[in-house]
């Protein structure tokens, strides 16, 4: 079963062998509002973990998405690109924004898990 | 109740005027005006124009085939065209324009007057030097007016707007580095900076290292120290920040970041709260930008153009762009190409920066004087302080404490009532208000950043204050309802923003013909 961790800036990650799917969480979408672009990254980019993956704008504020593991991306949602909805209706489904080739698999250890997250979330507002 | 100054609360129209149907589609003195290309008819027009000589054809196979397309219209037409639409247009000589951040205050008309005199208005930049010394001169008080406020030896006065004038303070840094032989990768931005800081950066080639604020609202010094290496060019700092709050540590910033043979760029977009009291010299700032449509009055948000002007230290000095004036013994002289021992860095602009944008504000220095320079950023900070004590019950303010020249609340007034940020600005539109600036910035929640400017008296204020009090008041009697449908009393109520964003519409097209439209 694929495991889904979450970063303290909202990153999600889902995690099928050694490839992470990243997206942002409902609590994300929620705070930005509704989303009108999404930049994506070159398939090939290598991402640091906490570095910049990809830009998400919406009516209230641009801001970025972290990768939440190092990794190199392997894939791209290009539906955002056309239908950046997307992020608000499916956030942790058809919202996805890339996939990630996964550098060191150790570092999952440093993200939350539902639960957590959830603690986490509730801590906030 | 606020009974400040004795009005009560009036429903002149109240919801009933959007109800009120007219056959005209005006509403009294609010016209519905069309846009241009949806008035008038071909042939029609303004002037009577001979028909056109026969003139040889050059144009080949580029010659337009079909009509332009452009509206024809009588002069009386346009001028009530572009009246109207003017007319709909919010602007500081029409009310309170609380715009945090973004200083909109008063533009006095001496600047204009100034500004229209014909041996200033009617120049050319390309005329000979000795026919232009008037203005040389001009230019040259103005650079020895901001110095002087600054307490910096230099001063680049070609950038043109703020951003420009950190592109510019930013390069002259990398300049610097580059005279030492060194490439310093990384630019610290604290999240309290404006968002042109970052952006800046990154353009200059920089790497971003974002500093988390504290919860007094300002840097976090221990964050700050444990980023410094020898990989940092500099920081770029606000200050007053854009939580409207002076940074309390900036001397100590300003030496450790000098400890590491880093350079100190401060904002100083919000300089107008300081001016007269502090230097940004004495605080070890090395390069700042002075926004001239901002701190001294000239005209800005569709009025411009802006000036961002860059004070420099003596460690940049040299670095400057041209071109740049001198005093010899023949009179003022712009200087244009690298001479003595100067590096600059290049230049910024093809001409030397917004001319008429230095008169406006000489002539706000001059007019003022150095007392009522101080007096004026006093008064800003009074004023914000004022709007702050007087909300401070009824709305939530972001941090503890008194405030520079901008209040800054977060939505922990709207919690639970069903009314967002934005409902709340919109319905200051129904009140006669320009909204605050709203969610900016980004550390605070749902912001509303109040800048009321020296501008304002007394009693335009306390006319705002009890508007925004007694909207507090329905948010928290739950008339969220109230909120979600405002503003009322607008030419268009609320706008699709998110279609807007998604789909634009970027121009107009003509109606598709009827018998196409039929099928």
């Amino acid at each position: 079963m694929a495991q889904v961790k979450y970063s303290k800036e909202h990153e999600w990650i889902r995690v099928e062998g050694d490839i992470g799917v990243v997206g942002i969480s409902d609590y994300a979408q929620q705070q930005l509002g509704d989303v009108v672009y999404v930049e994506l990254p070159a398939i090939g980019k290598k991402v640091t973990k906490g570095g910049e993956a990809a830009v998400v704008e919406s009516v209230k504020a641009a801001s970025e998405v972290y990768a939440p593991v190092a990794g190199e991306v392997v894939a791209v949602n290009d539906q955002l690109t056309a239908n950046p909805a997307l992020i608000n209706s499916s956030p942790q489904g058809d919202g996805w924004f890339l996939k990630l080739k996964l550098a060191n698999k150790g570092e999952l250890g440093d993200l939350m898990d539902e639960a957590a997250y959830a603690k986490f979330v509730a801590g906030l507002s | 109740m606020d009974k400040s100054r004795g009005r009560t609360g009036r429903t002149t129209a109240g919801g009933a005027a959007a109800e009120i149907r007219t056959e005209s589609g005006h509403r009294g003195l609010q016209f519905e005006e069309p846009l241009i290309f949806e008035q008038g008819a071909e042939g029609r027009g303004g002037v009577d124009l001979p028909p056109a000589p026969k003139v040889a054809e050059r144009l080949g196979g580029v010659r337009r085939k079909g009509p332009i397309g452009l509206p024809g219209l009588s002069e009386p037409q346009v001028i009530r065209h572009y009246t109207r639409l003017s007319q709909k247009n919010y602007a500081i000589d029409s009310g309170v324009y609380p715009l945090g951040s973004c200083t909109m205050k008063h533009n006095p008309r001496l600047n204009e007057k100034m500004a229209r005199l014909p041996g200033f208005a009617d120049l050319h930049p390309l005329q000979p030097m000795q026919t232009v010394q008037g203005a040389l001169e001009l230019i040259d008080r103005l650079a020895h007016w901001l110095k002087t406020l600054t307490g910096m030896p230099a001063v680049a006065l070609s950038p043109g707007a703020g951003a420009h004038g950190e592109f510019c303070g930013m390069v002259t840094i990398r300049a610097a580095l580059a005279a030492r032989g060194e490439t310093r990768r990384r630019v610290l931005v604290p999240e309290s900076a404006h968002g042109t800081n970052p952006a800046t950066a990154a353009a200059c080639g920089f790497e971003v290292d974002s500093i988390p604020a504290d919860a007094r609202g300002r840097v976090d010094l221990a964050a700050f120290k444990a980023k410094l290496g020898p990989d940092i060019a500099a920081i770029m700092l606000t200050n007053p920040n854009t939580c409207g709050l002076f940074e309390s540590d900036i001397v100590k910033i300003a030496e450790e970041i000098h400890r590491i043979g880093a350079y100190f760029y401060c904002d100083g977009a919000n300089f107008n709260a300081i001016v007269g009291r502090v230097r940004p010299a004495d605080l070890g700032i090395d390069a700042m930008h002075i926004n001239l449509h901002k701190t001294f009055s000239t005209p800005h948000g569709g009025g411009g153009p802006g000036s961002g002007p860059v004070v420099l230290s003596a460690a940049l000095a040299p670095y400057a762009p041209l071109p740049y004036i001198v005093h010899g013994a023949d009179g003022f002289r712009l200087v244009e190409t690298k001479e003595g021992k100067a590096q600059p860095f290049g230049r910024l602009k093809t001409f030397h920066g917004q001319m008429g944008m230095f008169i406006r504000a000489l002539t706000y220095m001059l007019s003022h004087g150095a007392d009522c320079l101080r007096a004026a950023s006093g008064d800003a900070v009074l004023n914000a302080n004022y709007v702050l004590a007087r909300l401070k019950d009824v709305m939530t303010p972001a941090f503890d404490g008194t405030c520079m020249h901008e209040a800054l609340f977060d939505d922990g007034f709207l919690k639970d009532t069903g009314v967002s940020t934005l409902d709340f600005a919109k319905a200051m539109i129904d009140e006669g208000f320009h909204p605050m600036t709203m969610y900016f910035p980004l550390v605070v929640h749902g912001a509303l950043l109040i800048e009321p400017t020296e501008s304002e008296s007394k009693d335009a204020l306390d006319v705002f204050i009890a508007s925004l009090r007694s909207l507090a008041a329905r948010a928290k009697a739950g008339e969220a309802e109230f909120f979600h449908a405002a503003p009322r009393l607008t030419p268009r109520r609320r706008l699709d923003e998110t279609r807007a964003a998604r789909q634009p519409v970027l121009r107009w097209r003509p109606p598709a013909p009827a018998s196409q439209a039929a099928e």
